[in-house]
């Protein structure tokens, strides 16, 4: 177990750093840097040299990327061309945000697909099964900004139940009631991009677990369904669920972007979005990095979760 | 029932050599029985030939000049009426024409993103997964380098640094979407190029170029059928959030997403919501027909892969 947890980590090392080259090449073929937001037309080219000198850009593509590199390194994600603060204060300040709806989200759509996936595999090809399917494929194809907007539209402006965006209204203090009023839009947008897949997933795991002998063998023993499906069978059934925790991330990460604009929530979607109209680089590189090293340190945890959970599997 | 469609699938095969054009009208035929069974693909088909209709013919569907007239500015985020089916937007163009001239926008983004992603991705998964080994590890690393990547947030990124016009969108969206393609046909060809027909190829001393693209590619455009519509309905989807983020599809040009850029504001949210509704109604009703139709496509040409 330890060996499997040692390479599986050491397999993610190669995977930073393409993803480092990747996200490097993207940003240095840009056409414009920043110099040419502090510049007019008629600046001395002198001055301009001098501003490229300033922020390091006169050095070759392959140095700047060692450099970058190095700096990554010891935490040093670069300082905002725009503001002048340190990138990994700016995500770092923003983060917490972002995993609070994001981990809201996850477990509302867990919460909502696992009883759907189960009820639709025990009963399958029902109308209920049918039902979720549609549903399932509603929310599949929900463009989730729209999707977004008609809720603030139906609940925020036309019924007034709820804030139409932000993360409170009471600045002074914390208050559990006013921030959970503000999170159920966003998280219920977020829910739904993912909650599709994880039902289908649930289900086909659940029909693959009903057809195995040790449930035929509990049924024959006399047990009743109810303790078949949710004593015997559910727990195998959930297992696959672990994988899919970590092949969901990236998708999840994609939604928070569009969702945390729609509702002005302060998190690393919002500062990315903000960083494009600067072209600030540091912070698009960095939120890009951090998105890339969340989704493989996420799918680590669920490959490691899933081998100590399932003995079954033997890891070489 | 299942037996059938074995036997069917067989005796084709046998005959193939004698002749081609029967057992492809026969493959058809199979194709379309079991295809037609499935409502909501058939459903999903028909929306889309109608909207493939109506982008076609956008100038004799549209009522209006989508791009606006100097007089629509009389007539701003005007209600639906009977002049402007689905009400005008914040310069008085109405909202209707627009999202036929949109539909042109966001099937030809999808199509030519996907053709780009069915390319490189056919090319490199069967490449990949023909050579296997090292090379093949190789490249399935890049693949998953890429694929950890949150799809949004790259796309975001390149369309910052370039310069944001319909091509780009057409050309960066093909350019981030192969990877998942790639492992399909990887999957297919590491499969396919054990089995016999692949070995008696290898054994009359084919080329390999010509084995890849001859002999196993033409057994491996199920899943890429498959994998092409499903493409589309996540690149409509993908196309619309860069336009409504303001680097996709640039304005004047309409296109499904960017309508709703403007919308967005809870002034207009208040006052003329049905510039956010109906364009983002499309996208969604657009999306889930492509979705209803790949669902159909797998059952009916691949029954394996049926869950």
């Amino acid at each position: 177990m330890f060996v499997y947890t040692f390479r599986r980590t050491l397999l993610a090392i190669p995977l930073l750093i393409m993803i480092s080259i990747i996200s490097f090449t993207i940003i240095n073929m840009a056409p414009g840097d920043v110099t040419s937001m502090f510049i007019n037309p008629d600046s001395d080219p002198a001055d301009i040299a001098a501003l490229r000198a300033h922020f390091g850009l006169d050095k070759p593509l392959l140095v700047r990327y060692f450099i970058w590199l190095g700096r990554v390194l010891t935490g040093d994600l670069g300082t905002s061309m725009w503001v002048g603060r340190p990138v990994l204060d700016m995500i770092m300040e923003r983060l917490p945000n972002t995993l609070i709806l994001a981990g809201v989200s996850m477990l509302l759509s867990f919460a909502v697909a696992i009883p759907f996936g189960i009820i639709s595999a025990t009963k399958r090809y029902s109308i209920f099964d049918y039902t979720s399917t549609t549903f399932a494929f509603v929310g599949l194809s929900l463009p989730n900004f729209w999707f977004g907007l008609m809720l603030i539209l139906l609940f925020s402006l036309k019924l007034g139940w709820l804030p139409s965006g932000g993360m409170r209204a009471n600045f002074d203090e914390f208050e559990l009631i006013d921030r959970l009023r503000h999170l159920i839009l966003p998280a219920i947008v977020l829910a739904t991009g993912t909650m599709a897949s994880k039902t289908r997933y649930m289900r086909s795991s659940m029909l693959e677990v009903i057809r195995q002998d040790y449930i035929r063998t509990a049924r024959s023993k006399g047990l009743s369904e109810r303790v078949v499906i949710y004593k015997h069978a559910l727990k195998n059934a959930l297992l696959p669920i672990i994988t899919l925790f970590g092949l969901l991330l990236p998708s999840l990460v994609s939604g928070a972007v569009i969702t945390e604009s729609i509702f002005s929530w302060p998190g690393i979607g919002r500062l990315v979005v903000e960083a494009i109209w600067t072209r600030d680089y540091p912070v698009i590189m960095g939120v890009n990095m951090m998105g890339a090293i969340m989704v493989i340190i996420g799918s680590l945890i669920a490959d490691i979760g899933y081998a100590l959970a399932d003995p079954r599997i033997k890891y070489n | 029932m299942a037996k059938l469609a074995c036997n069917e699938k067989l005796q084709p095969s046998v005959k193939a050599e004698q002749d081609d054009t029967l057992t492809t009208a026969r493959k058809l035929r199979v194709f379309w029985r079991r295809f037609k069974k499935n409502k909501t693909a058939v459903l999903g088909l028909s929306i889309i030939v109608f909207l493939t209709l109506v982008a076609i013919f956008a100038p004799f569907v549209a009522t209006h000049d989508p791009e606006g007239t100097d007089e629509d500015l009389y007539n701003i985020d005007a209600p639906p009426s009977r002049d402007n089916w689905w009400g005008t937007d914040e310069l008085g163009r109405d909202v209707f024409s627009r999202s036929v001239y949109g539909a042109r926008i966001s099937l030809a983004v999808g199509l030519v993103s996907v053709s780009i992603a069915i390319f490189i991705g056919t090319l490199w998964g069967a490449i990949a997964g023909y050579y296997g080994g090292r090379l093949d590890n190789v490249m399935m690393r890049i693949v998953d380098a890429i694929m950890s990547f949150p799809t949004l947030l790259l796309l975001i990124t390149i369309m910052a640094v370039f310069e944001p016009s319909i091509w780009n969108v057409m050309i960066v969206l093909g350019l981030t979407s192969w990877p998942s393609i790639s492992r399909f046909v990887r999957a297919e060809f590491l499969s396919l190029k054990q089995r016999e027909f692949a070995e008696a190829a290898r054994a009359s001393g084919a080329s390999d170029a010509r084995i890849i693209f001859r002999h196993i590619l033409p057994n491996a455009t199920a899943p890429i059928i498959v994998a092409a519509t499903l493409g589309l309905a996540n690149a409509i989807l993908s196309e619309s959030a860069l336009s409504f983020l303001g680097i996709g599809v640039q304005p004047p040009t309409p296109s499904w997403g960017n309508m709703l850029t403007n919308a967005q504001d809870l002034a207009s949210m208040i006052d003329a919501p049905w510039k956010a509704f109906f364009p983002g109604f499309l996208i969604f009703v657009t999306v889930l027909s492509f979705n209803f139709l790949g669902d159909g496509l797998r059952d009916a040409l691949d029954p394996r892969l049926k869950q």
